[in-house]
């Protein structure tokens, strides 16, 4: 039985991280019916800020800062996740508004690029990216200064040009300087694509025992963290000005756009608010395993579970979902189920402990948990908790 | 037209590549025939597929099996013994058959296709959530693939180049030559069935599902089985595609479903012009071509490029390659001709509240 | 009975708590013109999505000629019973032409293969030709249908509905947003279809209200409160209340309505 709680707890935990991320998911597409593929990558970019916070902390003589780094991290986690998040709004899913399946592929082209970012970047690659970033917008500047917009399709054509030459410049330039070295100062890769370790502080290692069972501390922290976003979360929709201006764009954009809500910032603050939460979810990811690249796609097709077996825009529907999908995947998947059930000695339950099998292990708890889903999805279309009659549409 | 195309090909392309061009070309002509049935369902229909993979590995893998088997008789193939496998799987069993071999490449995807279609379809489940529950789908296939290392042999996935049909090497530059020529064929062959599927009654239904779903359901026909069937077409050809590719490249594994793969055969389909059968065939081959060549001058380039263009195309040219042409043409030549550009009347209306709120209205 | 084309029996459809239609009980003859009319929330389009199966009745049940309850129906099987609706805004299909559109709603059958396999039959074309003719498209037959005007779109989706051939239409607000001059157009259009058609209009404007009525049905809080024609509906006391509000009673109907 023992086995049994201390598997459920992981299953909690694991049901925590997408909660975390699953509730960003789930708030932008309710809001603005778009499903961001890069979402995984803003868990990816949170924790690798955590392994950057890790390392400042560790250059400013460990200690005490190597006991409290995970705070500012799980702040700074929030902080980058966001702004790349904005950033993504602001310049990309807004032009294709009205158009979620194209913002479906945008958002994976992003995806592409955050990972192998990551992979790549170094002081020569950021040197190119700023130069890029300078001689782009400057030209822009330049020709808005100069030529105010007389210039018909000429201005089309310049505009092509600065584009294009501050991509060659900046390629040449970034090129340059990485083909310094590995081991030059510009040419060193901050991450590279090999898997990064971040350790947890120490506080947060080794677990609380209570009886046969021990629950470890970095699991506690994970779930009090969901906790604290939650409520934060519920705290922020339903309590803040700005919360509800977001549930009342969410019901009826063009009424709120009417009333004079402006619709598009309270669309990149919840676009940001979304990719913040999954920033956190990445940091506290940290404390589970190793960080990589590909770590935000391994929670991401969870995550959007949730937000399908949850319905949209339903804090408590996303709630159970998660758990749901965290603690059933963990318990076939650590084959703890069939354990329990043979254990219990019943032969009747031979044919079901056989199944279950089968399925113990985590890729094949997801074809099980898939099958649910979509057994799940027969009788309740619309999630756990539809909304209904009218409401929905006006 | 597509005769005299698929002719040139078949004689010109061999004699102008070498030998490991000509199997590129031969391979990503394959994907052509992918990226036929992506178009089918994306650019007509408007379902947007991410799990493509998974009827493509079916596919391929149909094929590999039946190859596997082309051996003395009581063996088994060899990775089972890896596994302490002694006896084969059962369903392993009709694969020693060509002809259901040949039947089950396409009818398997297809099967698989109208089944996982009909269960979304039916609960009108459509747009986005359509298309993750597709990717979830992937995930599953794959990891059900990728774990059954018993079954048919997990990661490692199946050879087919060592295997011998009538005494001839799958590997052989002759085989791989008949396999070009069929390809081409059957590539001709595909885009033939869906000239014929989309033009007429049907096609032009797709374009109404595509439009305005719920529409068609007050004029009687129930979308449901339309989407259905139109899915399970794009399976066949996919599953079709995954064993030609499976043949040429010499394996198949469960890399073929991974997520990334299965979004890109979209983004084949979006820059050659989605709803033109022409740019979907133009545009795997182009992305392919360009995939192939950066990859091998700047490997870490390739993934960038990658990004960009699904940006790119998305943004800057959403109606592709074939699409932005046939638009730009047709406003040259109005120009030329000195008449006004088009203009569409109403334009109010399609900003219009009431009328969005109709649409969302009728969309539940 | 067999002369009723539609009857309802009770038909109630409450979403969560507020009752959209409440105990309903109509009936309209084969052959019938009828108007409804009530003031803003009082059930009329849910009426109509009930009926063509948008909305299942929470009680109560609708019969369609000899079709007892249509409520197991999909929304393709009752518009393949006969039940043909426009919405209130045009919804042709824009990338269609409007030869396209008709094609499509006159084309049968119109299950998968047949759809496949069946080429538009040239009885079919003759009928599309028609439709062109009377809903004066021809000249715009083979453009897209996005570049139509909206009151050609109207008309198109007018068009369509009567490619259906169905034996029962329901028109939901045909007139919102054309010209006068095509609103009179319109009502001649709907009386010459009523000649062979029953019909159910939705309508707001009361002067096309007058043109084409024969039979008035007021709804009001989703019940009929009256029936009769125009004349005996407008001298009735509860439809003046109704659309006027008495002093003492208008706040607190407003916000139940609303």
């Amino acid at each position: 039985m023992s086995l049994f709680a201390s598997s459920l707890f992981d299953g909690i935990s694991i049901g925590a991280v997408l909660l975390m991320s699953a509730l960003g998911l789930s708030i932008v597409f309710g809001l603005m019916g778009v499903i961001n593929l890069a979402h995984g990558e803003m868990m990816m970019l949170g924790a690798y800020t955590t392994y950057v916070v890790q390392n400042g902390a560790k250059a400013l003589g460990g200690g005490l800062w190597l006991n409290l780094y995970i705070f500012p991290a799980l702040v700074l986690a929030f902080v980058v996740a966001a702004l790349v998040g904005l950033f993504l709004e602001r310049n990309i899913i807004r032009l294709l508004y009205g158009r979620p399946l194209e913002t479906l592929l945008a958002t994976w082209g992003v995806s592409l690029i955050l990972r192998q970012f990551v992979r790549s970047v170094s002081w020569g690659f950021v040197a190119g990216l700023v130069i890029f970033a300078v001689l782009f917008w400057g030209g822009r500047w330049v020709l808005q200064r100069f030529r105010p917009g007389g210039l018909g399709r000429m201005h089309q054509g310049a505009i092509a040009l600065i584009t294009l030459l501050s991509i060659g410049i900046s390629v040449t330039a970034g090129y340059g300087l990485t083909g310094l070295g590995e081991t030059s100062f510009w040419g060193k890769l901050w991450f590279s694509a090999r898997n990064v370790d971040v350790t947890p502080p120490g506080w947060l290692q080794g677990g609380l025992s209570l009886g046969t069972v021990t629950l470890p501390y970095a699991r506690l922290f994970i779930i009090s963290l969901m906790v604290v976003c939650l409520v934060g979360i519920y705290w922020f929709l339903q309590r803040s000005p700005w919360g509800l201006r977001i549930r009342a764009v969410t019901q009826n954009r063009q009424m709120s756009a009417c009333l004079g809500i402006p619709t598009d910032r309270v669309d990149a603050l919840a676009f940001a608010l979304g990719s913040g939460l999954a920033g956190v979810a990445g940091c506290a990811v940290t404390l589970l395993g190793s960080v990589g690249p590909n770590l935000g796609s391994n929670y991401i097709v969870d995550a959007f579970m949730v937000v399908v077996v949850g319905g949209v825009g339903q804090l408590l529907g996303s709630i159970v979902a998660a758990m749901g999908i965290g603690i059933t995947s963990y318990l076939i998947g650590s084959g703890t189920l069939g354990f329990v059930l043979s254990n219990m000695g019943a032969s009747f339950l031979q044919p079901v402990i056989d199944i279950l099998d089968f399925f113990a292990t985590s890729s094949m708890a997801k074809v099980m948990i898939f099958a649910l889903i979509i057994g799940f999805l027969q009788i309740r279309p619309a999630g756990l908790f539809p909304q209904q009659g009218r409401s929905v549409d006006v | 037209m597509v005769v005299a195309i698929a002719l040139l090909t078949i004689l010109l392309l061999p004699l102008l590549l070498s030998d490991f061009r000509l199997k590129l070309v031969g391979r990503f002509l394959s994907l052509a025939i992918l990226a036929l049935g992506i178009d089918l369902i994306w650019g007509y229909t408007g379902l947007l597929s991410l799990g493509h993979g998974i009827f493509f590995a079916l596919g391929g893998y149909a094929l590999a099996m039946h190859l596997n088997l082309q051996l003395p008789d009581g063996q088994i193939p060899e990775f089972f013994s890896l596994y302490g496998v002694q006896d084969l799987p059962w369903f392993w069993q009709p694969f020693y058959s060509m002809p259901f071999t040949f039947v089950a490449i396409w009818v398997i995807p297809m099967v698989t296709a109208g089944l996982l279609g009909y269960l979304v379809f039916r609960n009108r489940i459509r747009g986005v959530y359509f298309s993750i529950l597709t990717q979830a789908m992937l995930v599953v296939f794959f990891n059900f693939f990728n774990g059954q290392q018993k079954l048919i042999n997990g990661t490692n996935g199946l050879k087919t180049d060592t295997a011998t049909v009538m005494g001839v090497l799958m590997g052989s530059d002759g085989a791989q030559m008949a396999l070009f020529i069929l390809t081409v064929v059957i590539l001709a062959l595909a885009y033939g069935l869906c000239r014929w599927l989309t033009g007429g009654r049907f096609g032009r239904l797709l374009i109404a599902i595509r439009d305005d779903e719920s529409r068609t359901r007050f004029l009687g026909y129930n979308p449901t089985s339309f989407k259905t069937f139109v899915f399970a077409v794009s399976g066949a050809l996919a599953g079709i595609a995954g064993a030609l590719y499976t043949v040429q490249s010499g394996i198949v594994s469960p890399q073929y479903m991974e997520i990334a793969f299965s979004i890109e055969m979209v983004i084949w389909v979006a820059v050659g012009g989605r709803g033109t059968l022409i740019g979907a065939i133009i545009g795997a081959l182009m992305v392919n071509l360009a995939r192939s060549f950066l990859s091998e001058q700047f490997p870490e380039v390739w993934l960038f490029f990658q990004g960009i263009l699904f940006l790119g195309v998305v943004t800057v040219l959403p109606q592709g390659i074939v699409g932005w042409l046939r638009s730009e043409a047709g406003s040259q030549m109005r120009s030329l001709l000195g008449r006004p550009q088009r203009v569409s009347t109403y334009s109010s209306l399609e900003t219009d509240p009431e009328v969005q709120y109709e649409h969302e209205n009728l969309s539940h | 009975m067999s002369t009723k084309i539609l009857v309802t029996e009770n038909l109630t459809v409450s979403f969560g708590g507020f009752k959209a239609l409440n105990q309903l009980n109509f009936s309209m003859d084969v052959g019938e013109l009828r108007v409804i009319i009530g003031p803003n929330g009082a059930g009329k389009t849910t009426f109509l999505d009930v009926i063509t199966g948008k909305v299942r009745p929470t009680e109560g049940q609708v019969t369609f000629k000899n079709h007892r309850n249509l409520r197991k129906l999909s929304e393709y099987q009752i518009a393949q019973l006969g039940i043909g609706r426009k919405f209130q805004t045009p919804r042709v299909y824009p990338k269609l032409t409007p030869r396209e559109n008709l094609q499509l709603a006159c084309d049968r059958p119109k299950a998968v293969f047949p759809s496949l396999f069946g080429q538009s039959s040239p009885a079919s074309r003759q009928t599309v030709q028609g439709l062109l003719d009377t809903t004066g498209l021809v000249a715009k037959a083979d453009l897209p249908a996005q570049y139509l005007s909206h009151g050609e779109k109207q008309w198109l989706e007018i068009g369509m509905l009567v490619a259906q051939s169905p034996d029962l239409l329901l028109v939901d607000e045909p007139v919102a947003g054309l010209t006068d001059e095509e609103t009179v157009l319109t009502g001649e259009l709907l009386l010459s279809l009523a000649e062979s058609h029953s019909i159910i209009v939705i309508e707001h404007d009361m002067e096309f209200v007058r043109q084409i009525a024969q039979t008035v049905t007021v709804l009001h809080q989703g019940s009929v409160l009256c029936e009769g024609t125009m004349a005996e509906v407008q001298a009735n006391p509860q439809v003046i209340e109704v659309y006027l509000g008495s002093p003492a009673e208008s706040a607190p109907s407003r916000v139940q309505v609303g």
